[in-house]
């Protein structure tokens, strides 16, 4: 059963302005629980545009997206804030902590806005820090942990929720070889035992070799679409 | 958590929150003091002037202040008489019976003022016997006068000699009498100073044929704050159809409008004073929504709703305001306090002028709790206002747009 099917997706930036920007030109796919997907492209391709449009976080400007039979490019902007927040999580390329807030509280964010109780929330910080190896940080603020160690937090807090998928723009982008490796195994491990469905954008060749299934778009097309391994 | 969040923001960028909240803190010390003095030295101003003659309140026949007859006068019976312990707040009550007279000594004569008073309760009020510059002043059942000393100039009397006056008295009685000058006082005031004439009581009775009646009785309060109190009670202790109640803001309508219009002009200057202190926190909170419009979009994506953030950002900037109230009202309190008790005294020409109306040249603060509160208030009132534009920043703010930057 797929999770997400994305159906003729277009999207024009600026459509009424002297250069619209046609990001994406009709886009279908379908992604099915449990999958490890990278969505890999040339820059300015239109991956940060599709990941936004099916995590809701933009419209489309054509086509829909489908995400457990609800069409949610009829949602009102409130429905999409509070779908977003109960369906998806998200890694973003600069680690996006609330810098504020210490490694625990940023991952018990979303549980708190979803009003999760005491106990609730920290056995799953528990079990989510032991998974991303964070053990012994969870009382440090973000500007005290390295680039992958928040990034590892971020992926914590996308997690927290217990999302039905993980929507991660270039997650690694920031981070050098032994945390994009630490990074991945980590993903990869929650993939496998926690049967959570990630997709991912990526430049980086290493990240493409782990992805289960390889999706290339070029100037808003998918051009391929392959299952490795 | 919303709580958590503008607590931990407000400490995020320490130096910012210190100068908001200095800033603010300005604001309410400079206008708190600025009412206090400005509320102080009126008060100053009014007890002074009321003091001099008036009083804070003066108790008539009903309809005296209008027609100013002496037909339209009463009588200083017990009830009156009394009032001063019958009504915690008033200090003493000054009896007088005021008419217009004809005075004339030889070939030379003029119009004049002529008040019977009771000289002890007179002198307790208005201090008239240190005004007295010549000869002595009035015992309780004295037939002699007192007359300003403008007034001895133009007839051309002095100390001794016998002044006539003419006048109307009660109910058409034709009034008479002889009066020998007792002493001359001196008033600061020239009107004062061209036409007064004091009597005793007796002997103003005795001259408009008055039966011992009176056309007013000067109220004088133990503080100016009390006057409406008092003159509520008053009002309910006296029956209107017999008796009328005028306070000195209706008797002396233009030492009110001089008020006013220095109030207004005070509150022109805390208009601009506010008005700049607002685009200093406005700018502030500019730069923290610029700063932060990245974060925004993250909150926003992971699912914060826009009523929420709205909120932390709003509690964020009111606390920041709060902090700046509460630090203006600690330190202009001790600075108010101090200046109500060791009042600013007026020096050179300025002060001059206003010895030789009889007031004192100074400017106490008033240390009145209103004002912080209102000032202190205020702020937080124009602070709240401000603080809505990061909420209207965010009601339009794009998640997508938001990260981009
Ligand atoms: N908000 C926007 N307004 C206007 N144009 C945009 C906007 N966002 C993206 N674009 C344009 O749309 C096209 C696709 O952009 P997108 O960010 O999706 O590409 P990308 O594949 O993520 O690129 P990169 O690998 O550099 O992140 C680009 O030409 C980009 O300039
Ligand atoms: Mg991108």
């Amino acid at each position: 059963m797929s999770v997400i099917e994305a159906i003729n997706i277009h999207k024009v930036y600026n459509p009424d302005s002297d250069v619209p920007v046609h990001a994406l030109r009709g886009i279908d796919l379908k992604i099915d629980e449990g999958e490890f997907t990278a969505i890999v492209g040339p820059s300015g391709s239109g991956k940060t545009t599709l990941l936004n449009i099916i995590g809701g976080l933009d419209r489309p400007s054509e086509g829909k997206i489908i995400i457990d039979n609800q069409d949610i490019s009829t949602f009102k902007d409130n429905e999409l804030i509070d779908f977003r927040q109960k369906n998806i999580g998200f890694v973003f390329q600069s680690y996006n902590l609330i810098p504020v807030l210490t490694a625990r509280e940023n991952i018990e964010f979303v549980m708190l806005l979803q009003k999760r109780t005491e106990q609730e929330r920290e056995a799953r910080v528990m079990e989510l820090v032991t998974a991303v190896g964070l053990e012994d940080k969870i009382h440090k603020r973000p500007n005290q942990l390295s680039g992958g160690q928040q990034q590892r937090v971020a992926v914590a807090r996308a997690l927290a929720s217990k999302p039905k998928f993980i929507l991660a723009d270039e997650p690694t982008a920031n981070l050098d070889s032994a945390s994009t490796t630490q990074l991945l195994d980590i993903m990869h491990q929650l993939n496998r035992e926690e049967k959570i469905t990630f997709i991912f954008s990526t430049h980086d060749q290493r990240v493409i070799d782990r992805a289960e299934r390889v999706i290339t778009i070029d100037d808003g097309k998918v051009v391929n679409d392959e299952i490795q391994n | 958590m919303i709580w958590k969040l503008a607590w931990r923001n407000i400490f995020r960028n320490k130096r910012r929150t210190y100068i908001t909240a200095a800033s603010i803190a300005l604001a309410v010390l400079t206008a708190a003091s600025m009412r206090a003095i400005q509320k102080g030295a009126w008060d100053n101003m009014v007890d002074n002037v009321v003091k001099y003659y008036t009083g804070y309140a003066q108790i008539h026949a009903n309809g005296y202040w209008e027609d100013k007859t002496i037909d339209l006068s009463f009588a200083y019976d017990e009830q009156v008489s009394s009032l001063a312990t019958s009504i915690a707040s008033i200090d003493q009550v000054v009896p007088r019976i005021e008419s217009f007279a004809l005075a004339a000594y030889g070939n030379k004569s003029n119009g004049t003022l002529v008040v019977g008073v009771d000289p002890i309760e007179e002198d307790n009020f208005t201090n008239l016997s240190d005004k007295v510059t010549q000869g002595a002043y009035l015992d309780p059942k004295d037939d002699g006068a007192l007359v300003a000393e403008g007034l001895a100039e133009i007839l051309n009397v002095g100390l001794g000699d016998t002044l006539t006056l003419l006048s109307q008295g009660y109910h058409g009685a034709t009034a008479a009498g002889n009066y020998p000058i007792k002493g001359l006082v001196k008033f600061a005031s020239p009107q004062l100073n061209r036409q007064m004439i004091y009597l005793s009581l007796d002997g103003a009775s005795d001259f408009y044929d008055s039966q011992g009646l009176i056309t007013s009785a000067a109220i004088n309060l133990n503080s100016p704050d009390q006057l409406e109190l008092t003159t509520s009670l008053l009002k309910a202790q006296l029956d209107p159809k017999t008796y009328e109640i005028k306070d000195y803001r209706e008797m002396m309508p233009e030492l009110m409008q001089a008020k006013e219009l220095d109030i207004v002009s005070g509150y022109i200057t805390l208009a601009i004073l506010y008005l700049i202190i607002a685009f200093g926190i406005f700018g502030t909170i500019l730069m923290m929504v610029k700063e932060r419009t990245y974060e925004f979009g993250i909150l926003l994506s992971i699912g914060m709703n826009r009523a929420k953030l709205g909120m932390t950002v709003w509690l964020e900037t009111i606390f920041i305001g709060l902090l700046g109230a509460c630090i203006g009202i600690l330190i202009s309190m001790p600075i108010v306090a101090w200046f109500s008790i060791n009042p600013i005294r007026m020096t050179g020409e300025a002060a001059t002028a206003y010895e030789k109306f009889g007031v004192e040249p100074i400017f106490p603060a008033a240390f009145d709790i209103s004002i912080f509160l209102s000032q202190a208030f205020l702020v937080l009132i124009m602070t709240s206002i401000l603080a809505l534009y990061p909420i209207m920043t965010l009601q339009k703010l794009d998640p997508v747009q938001a990260m981009r930057a």
